[in-house]
């Protein structure tokens, strides 16, 4: 056969198409079956037949990524409502948590095909949603240990983070650029992010420093400051000349400029995550679907939100106001507990529950690291599907403790601490925390 | 014993490096030994010793499992001290997990496979595996001439997670601690776990270990008594809920499928 080969692109426009079918359909199935929503699944179908979807289906759309270790939720939840006009179609996200390639297809099947999207990410994926979704804004929060069964070291994950934003294109495709929004006081997002041609740093501080004493540039020490500030005391890696920062609760602009941060979530990890969005929000301006926004409407907009996928959320039971709170891996329980401390009665009695299943990681060693010790004094119910690990870690924090591994059972039993302790009023909350598949298992029971 | 009890020192625990091998939660390991001492009524100290200052005299040192930069630099830093061998020779107790294990013996890789030394205090050498890591419970019956309980019996069926890439041989001056029954262990294809030398022993056991196994604990902490010319007290201690812990997880571990056990893990391309 002479004459020219069938061009190869023609079987792109019905591959893509055909992806989205299947995972419509099964989508569609998978709500009739009553199992949950279906999504993921039929994200995951959808990429077995074309795996360049997320490409496909971002390819119009103004995107955001938010990726850290702690925090991706919430600022995901906090960006959607930071860019969302009241009365108009509303931002697309993968709110659910579920925050790999799968999980991304579903947030944007079955949405218009054009509009702002923002999507939490997975650590592990940046890289490949960098690359099929041309991204506006990336975010990144913080790094460290998490589900090390799982994800890998943390330096292992900065390497890959730090070669995926140097292939960033300083252009951008359609002309517009990529900024990336990254947490200047964690050196490990610094180390990742300084290939990236255009960064704004934004200092809003780092409880957890111990996965970050080692340099990343060069192995030496990482020496922080009281103020701070932090430095390599051998290469001269150190904090990245800020954009903004956070003093207290006012974020405050290298030009001089200062806004409140007075938002609806509670903690200061909170209002850290709310200073990255009030950042990242105005960067949209000149893409063409999102309208601007600026700092002040950003953090006017946070000023609202009071619970992002039921975390930070308060439910009633048996008259007791019940806390929702999660926290996944030693950085995280230590800024609950911090929370705790800033926003809670220092009585409360508190539900601690854990599992470990695949989103937990298998390992349930990181429990020693978590300060349980701050409980002391506290009426502490221990549940979950791993209450018998965390049972020991207590004893061995001298955490005066009971363990229920019925995770309502362990709940009641805490209303009940809560009542002897307030007879004369019912205004004493119980706490629960949670790691991610047992939250869900509360969350699902209530 | 005629020595006043006021004038000597406390039983001293120390962690080495929590900063640079504080990575797996094993710093469980000194908080296990400190809390089991001090509920005998022994008076103990837990010291947590930072990789830039010298490392303190103690009586039992725990060394936990890293990364791999900190573990090369940790390696260096100890040798470079000299306090550890020391300590050794003066019949201190050494516990080394994972990378703290691998440091131990004679030679370990790092991330770009690269051969370091270690300090030489056990005689085992650890190479890079295959590009799978072995990660997941590890349950181990241990050997019949490995260290007993000071009643004589056997330690009890060691409990642990593990999570490496390195092979560990065990050359002819030390002794494997423990036999695989589910899980990979030092991984050479002998079927052994762990290694242990006089006072001195290595195991990719997370968890942490000594919370997973409270008789090596004991153990551990009789040793460091028997150097110091006294005795573990006969102290019994309530374990309901270590014990309840270990029958979960021996069970648990009795289902796991070893075809599950090595998982590739993705790394950074260099
Ligand atoms: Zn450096």
């Amino acid at each position: 056969m002479t004459g020219p080969h069938p061009p190869a692109t023609r079987r792109l426009p019905f591959r893509p198409s055909v992806a989205v079918k299947v995972a419509s359909g099964i989508n569609r199935l998978s709500r009739l079956l009553g199992r949950g929503s279906g999504t993921v699944i039929g994200g995951r179908a959808g990429l077995a037949v074309d795996p360049m979807l997320l490409a496909v289906l971002a390819k119009d759309r103004d995107v955001a990524l938010v990726s850290g270790t702690n925090g991706k939720t919430t600022t995901t939840g906090m960006l959607v409502a930071a860019l969302s006009e009241p009365d108009s179609v509303g931002v697309a996200t993968n709110i659910t948590g579920a925050n790999m390639p799968a999980g991304h297809v579903a947030a944007l099947i079955g949405t218009r095909p054009v509009g702002t999207v923002v999507l939490e990410v997975d650590e592990a994926y940046l890289g490949r949603l960098i690359e099929d979704t041309h991204p506006q804004v990336v975010v990144l929060l913080n790094l460290s240990r998490d589900q090390l069964d799982r994800i890998s070291e943390v330096r292992m994950l900065v390497d890959r983070w730090r070669s995926a934003l140097g292939r960033l294109d300083p252009v951008g495709h359609g002309g517009s650029r990529t900024v990336v929004v990254a947490n200047a006081d964690d050196p490990m997002v610094v180390w990742a992010a300084s290939t990236a041609p255009e960064v704004r740093w934004v200092g809003v501080g780092q409880v957890w420093h111990d996965d970050a004493v080692g340099c990343p540039a060069c192995g030496a020490r990482i020496v922080f400051e009281a103020s701070g500030s932090w430095n390599c005391d051998h290469c001269g890696f150190g904090r990245p000349e800020r954009f903004a920062w956070l003093e207290g609760d006012v974020l405050v602009l290298a030009d001089g400029r200062r806004f409140p941060v007075v938002i609806g979530l509670p903690g200061q990890f909170n209002r850290a995550n709310a200073a990255m969005v009030a950042v990242a929000a105005p960067e949209f301006a000149g893409t063409h679907c999102q309208p601007p926004v600026s700092i002040t409407t950003a953090v006017e907009r946070l000023s609202k939100l009071h619970e992002v996928a039921g975390r930070f959320s308060t439910v009633q039971r048996k008259g007791r106001d019940i806390r929702l709170l999660l926290a996944k891996n030693p950085a995280g329980w230590t800024a609950i507990f911090d929370l705790l401390g800033e926003s809670g009665d220092p009585t409360s009695p508190v539900v601690l529950s854990i599992n470990a299943r695949v989103a937990d990681g298998f390992d349930t060693s990181w429990l020693w690291d978590v300060p349980f010790e701050r409980l002391i004094g506290r009426a502490v119910v221990a549940t979950g599907e791993r209450c018998r690990d965390l049972a020991v870690r207590l004893r061995y924090a001298e955490v005066d403790h009971r363990v229920v591994p019925d995770v309502l059972e362990a709940v009641d039993m805490a209303i009940g601490n809560a009542g002897r302790l307030s007879v004369a009023s019912a205004s004493i909350p119980v706490e629960f925390l949670g790691n991610y598949t047992a939250f869900a298992q509360l969350r699902s029971r209530l | 014993m005629s020595m006043a009890k006021g004038a000597r020192s406390p039983l001293t625990v120390v962690v080495i490096y929590p900063d640079l091998l504080g990575t797996y939660g094993d710093g469980g390991n000194g908080l296990v030994l400190a809390r089991r001492a001090k509920w005998r009524g022994l008076d103990v100290s837990l010291v947590q010793a930072p990789s830039d200052r010298p490392v303190p005299r103690g009586d039992i040192y725990c060394i936990g499992g890293g990364e791999d930069g900190p573990q090369v630099r940790a390696a260096s830093t100890l040798i470079a001290d000299g306090t550890l061998t020391r300590a050794v020779e003066d019949g201190a107790v050494i516990l080394g997990v994972c990378a703290g294990f691998q440091l131990l013996g004679r030679e370990f890789p790092d991330a770009a496979d690269r051969p370091h030394d270690g300090l030489g205090l056990l005689d085992v050498t650890t190479r890079k595996g295959t590009d799978l890591r072995a990660v997941g419970e590890l349950v181990a019956t241990v050997e019949p001439d490995a260290p007993r309980d000071p009643d004589g019996s056997a330690l009890p069926a060691l409990t642990g997670f593990e999570n490496h890439g390195g092979v560990t041989t065990i050359g002819p001056g030390a002794s494997p601690l423990a036999r695989v029954i589910t899980g990979v262990g030092n991984g050479g294809g002998d079927g052994t776990e762990g290694a242990w030398s006089g006072r001195v022993i290595g195991t990719y056991l997370h968890g942490p270990v000594l919370a997973r196994n409270v008789a090596l604990a004991d153990l551990l902490l009789g040793w460091a008594l028997v150097s110091r010319g006294e005795r573990l007290p006969l102290v019994w201690l309530e374990d309901g809920e270590e014990n309840a812990l270990r029958a979960e997880r021996l069970a648990m571990a009795g289902t796991v499928k070893l075809s599950a056990r090595l998982r590739h893990v993705p790394r950074p391309r260099r």
